[in-house]
């Protein structure tokens, strides 16, 4: 069975007309001022599911955020959660918290009292607090430090203390806000799979608010592409690496060619593209017959080949062009290659031996190549 | 020679306001003190002993035998001081509860007040300050007197039918100590609610408090340090007052602020009028060190 990615999930209740959307954004439009936050936006999040919303700063993934945990009010249309209509719940009735970017720790509290907060908060019996703060600790590991204040603890610790206290009340969904930007690299890949192992353990609802298209991609069932208000795409991290829908998603998620050029036919289910002299691509038509048409066809550097020999099939899917530049970064090497028509096209390569023989160098002349299927036609 | 020069410069880098306080604070001390272990004398000063270098050791010996703590042991036999400390205390107190009760929603405005006409704001607080103090306190005078502002106003809407007698009483001084004290009182609140992260209130919201709870389990904790710090910024002075008890006060208004004056200047009496001074200083002194010894013992835990 063929499919987008390399990861087969099991879990995918958006490919079920039948299931019952958890989250639903419907037609929700967010203005300050004259300024369109969120512009008539509809979603669905599924239970249990691990959601991202991912997108460049001031895109409207944090208004979005917010007015899921109640903080802003949509200016038009209406936010379902657990088939409950939002409108005019406050903060403090809904069944969701947030995990927040600062992490908004109590200061004047140690972790204990921090987390025992919400739990406090509902009137819940103390020896049922107790037994909770502990469990928490102990999910976190921060069962020595309990009666520390947060100006005491280290930047990774603080962090684990917010998202103690944001599952401490047990909530339908939690959210995070940039969980894991104030971390260094190393603690932060470490968290993303901690997180997405307690996601699982607790069998709850994630939507997650990141800028970090890697962290995206590791964690989240589905992703949401956002920019000025609106979702570009919604798809399972593959399918939004492999299949991006736009330009804007192509670019935005990973590095990318796109290849412009005119559809000069279209038979047997192939398409052609005229991109340049002697470069014409040549792709499954899918269901666009757009013969005379300007079109992009979008393709990751780790699909194209480099190789001094000309390929079989010259000019079809493949080019001639000048080595420009090289980067060897341990794991791969990347390659720049200059076309004629002035494009340069960035190819990488996965450094599987540890040494090769006669390697390309600078300057050389070299041929790219590809298969049809190995990239997108965009529709525009 | 670059480390011994940077040595000293050191040293004096600390030297300087070590000697500010010396010089201003230190030595004015010592000198009240001597005075109150003096003897009131018609002279020139009006105490004795005289302090004369001439007498070699003996006159130092001489000296300070004839000081003592009679003036001390007088403040504790007439019943006059101790109900002026009392009185004081208790004014100031129950002023600064009032100021801070005015100031802090003012304080807590500003603090959520537009970044951009923050400074404006900042600014009318310290606008009276342009004045003088003795000004504002006269013009109290006029605006509570019985014939004076408030009393036509309230005759005029008929919310009264005789003027009320505020000026020369008790009301009369908390409404004074109120009025002028406030920016000392609005300036720390506002410092320390203008730090406060708006995260924690929406955080404290998400977690189950509602707006009102949410202020009282971690704004009103957090903005302690700006009351602690208004609440002595007022309190302190407040209780020395002079001006505002003698003016707006009545014969009933006891201050020792007030006592202190009149032993000074009606009964020319510098040795009891300074120990006055010295005993008050005592009383606002080791409560406040006592305060603040325990406040950083609970910061270091």
């Amino acid at each position: 069975m063929k499919s987008l990615g390399s990861i087969r999930r099991s879990f995918a209740p958006w490919t079920d007309p039948s299931a019952k959307p958890y989250i639903s954004f419907r037609n929700v439009t967010k203005k300050f001022g004259t300024f369109v936050a969120v512009d008539d936006l509809s979603l669905d999040i599924y239970h249990r599911e691990f959601f991202a919303l991912l997108g460049a700063s001031g895109c409207g993934k944090s208004t979005l955020l917010r007015m899921l945990a109640g903080f802003e009010q949509p200016t038009s249309g209406e936010i379902i959660l657990d088939g409950v209509n939002m409108a005019g719940t406050p903060p403090y009735r809904r069944p969701v918290n947030m995990m927040f970017q600062s992490y908004a720790l109590f200061p004047h509290m140690t972790v204990e009292k921090n987390i025992a907060f919400g739990l406090k908060q509902d009137g819940m019996p103390k020896n049922e607090i107790a037994e909770r703060v502990a469990q928490m600790l102990k999910l976190v590991k921060l069962e020595k430090f309990a009666t520390r204040k947060p100006h005491q603890l280290s930047g990774g610790q603080r962090q684990r203390v917010a998202l103690a206290r944001s599952l401490a009340k047990r909530p339908k969904v939690l959210l995070l806000d940039e969980p894991l930007g104030a971390l260094d690299k190393k603690l932060r890949e470490e968290t993303q799979f901690e997180l997405m192992d307690l996601q699982q353990d607790l069998g709850l609802t994630f939507v997650i608010v990141t800028h970090d298209q890697e962290e995206a991609m590791t964690m989240a069932d589905r992703i949401a592409v956002m920019s000025a208000g609106k979702v570009n795409q919604v798809a399972t991290p593959a399918e939004i690496y492999e299949a991006p829908n736009s330009r804007f998603v192509a670019d935005f998620i990973g590095d990318v060619n796109i290849f412009d050029g005119l559809v000069t036919s279209s038979e047997n289910g192939m398409l052609d593209i005229a991109v340049g002299e002697g470069f014409t691509i040549r792709t499954p038509i899918g269901n666009m017959d757009v013969r005379g048409a300007s079109r992009g066809f979008v393709i990751r550097p780790e699909k194209i080949r480099v190789s001094r020999e000309a390929p079989a099939n010259a000019g079809i899917n493949s080019a001639r062009g000048e080595m420009w530049d090289m980067a060897y970064l341990g794991d791969m090497t990347v390659y720049f290659v200059k076309l004629p028509n002035g494009q340069t096209v960035r190819a990488s390569s996965l450094n599987a031996q540890r040494s090769v023989e006669n390697p390309l160098g600078y300057d050389e002349d070299v041929w790219i190549s590809f298969d049809g299927d190995a990239g997108v036609l965009l529709k525009d | 020679m670059v480390r011994l020069v940077n040595g000293i410069f050191n040293r004096l880098v600390i030297a300087i306001p070590f000697g500010w306080l010396l010089i201003f604070f230190l030595v004015p001390f010592i000198i009240v003190m001597r005075i109150s272990l003096s003897t009131t004398a018609i002279a020139m000063p009006p105490y004795t002993p005289v302090f004369d270098i001439a007498g070699g050791w003996e006159g130092i010996k001489d000296f300070l035998s004839q000081l003592s703590f009679d003036n001390f042991l007088y403040l504790t036999q007439d019943s006059l001081y101790l109900k002026a400390y009392i009185s004081s205390v208790t004014i100031a107190f129950f002023s600064t509860l009032l100021t801070l009760l005015v100031g802090y929603p003012i304080a807590y405005a500003m603090a959520q007040a537009p970044r951009t006409i923050r400074p404006t704001l900042l600014m009318l607080v310290i606008l009276p300050f342009w004045t003088s103090f003795l000004i504002r306190v006269y013009a109290w005078i006029a605006i509570l007197k019985p014939e004076g502002f408030l009393n036509q106003i309230l005759l005029y809407l008929g919310l009264i039918h005789e003027p009320l007698i505020i000026l020369n009483t008790n009301v009369a001084v908390y409404i004074g100590i109120v009025y002028s004290y406030l920016p000392f009182m609005v300036l720390p609140l506002y410092s320390a609610l203008e730090k406060l992260d708006g995260t924690l209130i929406e955080a404290a919201e998400d977690l189950g408090c509602t707006r009102f709870q949410a202020f009282w389990k971690v704004t009103f904790p957090l903005s302690l340090p700006g009351v602690v710090a208004g609440f002595l910024l007022v309190f302190i002075p407040a209780t020395g007052e002079f001006v505002i008890p003698d003016l707006l006060g009545g014969s009933e208004t006891l201050m020792i602020g007030k006592t202190l004056w009149a032993e000074f200047f009606s009964n020319r009496d510098w040795p009891v009028s300074s120990a006055v001074a010295i005993v008050l200083l005592l009383v606002l002194v080791i409560p406040i060190a006592l305060f603040q010894n325990a406040q950083a013992k609970a910061q270091g835990e």
